[in-house]
């Protein structure tokens, strides 16, 4: 089971996301920006970080890389990807996911253990959650407030592809409070939350927040599932 | 060598925070009676001969397709701007 991981010229969390992807028992594959080629991986993610410096738009040069013309044309055929924060910026960027991430309200940078709500667990990224479940990760973001006209979060929300929602107050303005978001299949997810940072004990959430820090494996062991299953 | 000048706006809808954060910012400086501020972006692209409308044409595509996201934000001007010679001698 090989899942990769992509390295973007300003990516942070790959190292994280490989790490999470061995914890929940997969090969971690290291994919390169500049080559367009994805060894024949069994899913992605696009990790979080600042790819490009988040030059022009987060996300909007990274769209444009040699390794992003396979990932899309896989993508579009079922593949699992899988989008944490500049990786979701990336996926909007890239039109697998509706809507764009802009600035947050509050114009602060958020970085906080963040509680959200599984809407979906019919995603080939969230199976292993029940829906209705809470859980708590890492958030941090500069720009994480999802935005998207009406037509396409009620669409959205009809065809219950709103996969996480922040609880609480709502973190950077984002509409609806919607934290991440799936295609229409539910093999392409994105969120701005970092469920990779969450995964190991001693190292995600502080357990006084009420959680044992490994409420992000879900993402990891959801994929390995279906590609089981598959 | 002419330059094409691209102005991209976030949409009227979209909150600009960068733009509400200057406007907090002017009349702490004494620049009264600004009532909001949004905040843009202007692209200068140099181009290699003539402009053409065929050039034209693809400077709009690519300000619609990567210079702008359309789902936030709109291109508001695309418009030729003659450059000046550099002055011989110093």
């Amino acid at each position: 089971m090989r899942v990769g991981v992509v390295t973007f010229p300003g990516s942070l969390d790959d190292r994280d996301a490989a790490r999470a992807v061995r914890i929940a028992g997969a090969e971690a594959v290291q994919l390169w920006h500049a080559d367009a080629d994805l060894h024949k991986v069994d899913a992605v993610v696009l990790p979080g970080g600042f790819s490009y410096g988040d030059y022009l738009r987060a996300g909007a040069i990274a769209r444009f890389a040699p390794v992003m013309g396979p990932l899309v044309d896989a993508a579009r055929g079922g593949l699992p990807v899988l989008g944490i924060c500049n990786g979701f910026q990336v996926l909007c960027e890239s039109h697998l996911l509706p809507g764009a991430l802009v600035r947050n309200d509050h114009r602060k940078f958020v970085c906080r253990d963040q509680a959200l709500l599984i809407e979906s667990a019919s995603t080939v990224w969230t199976s292993s959650y029940s829906a209705g479940q809470e859980i708590v990760v890492p958030l941090k973001n500069g720009e994480g407030g999802y935005v998207a006209d009406e037509r396409t979060l009620d669409e959205l929300e009809a065809e219950g592809r709103v996969v996480v929602r922040y609880l609480g107050a709502n973190p950077n303005g984002s509409y609806r409070a919607i934290a991440g978001i799936s295609n229409a299949a539910g093999n392409v997810v994105g969120l701005m939350p970092h469920p990779e940072h969450a995964t190991e004990r001693g190292f995600g959430p502080d357990p006084r927040s009420g959680t044992d820090g490994l409420d992000g494996l879900g993402f990891f062991t959801s994929v390995l599932d279906a590609m089981v299953a598959a | 060598m002419a330059r094409v000048v691209v102005d991209v706006m976030l949409k009227p809808e979209i909150l600009d925070p960068q733009g509400q954060a200057v406007a907090g910012a002017l009349p702490r400086l004494g620049f009264t009676g600004i009532a909001s501020v949004r905040q843009g972006k202007r692209f200068e692209l140099e181009v290699d001969g003539e402009v053409t409308d065929e050039v034209l044409a693809r400077v709009r595509e690519a300000a619609a397709t990567v210079l702008s996201n359309p789902v936030i934000e709109d291109v508001v001007d695309v418009r030729v701007e003659t450059v000046e010679t550099a002055a011989a001698g110093a």
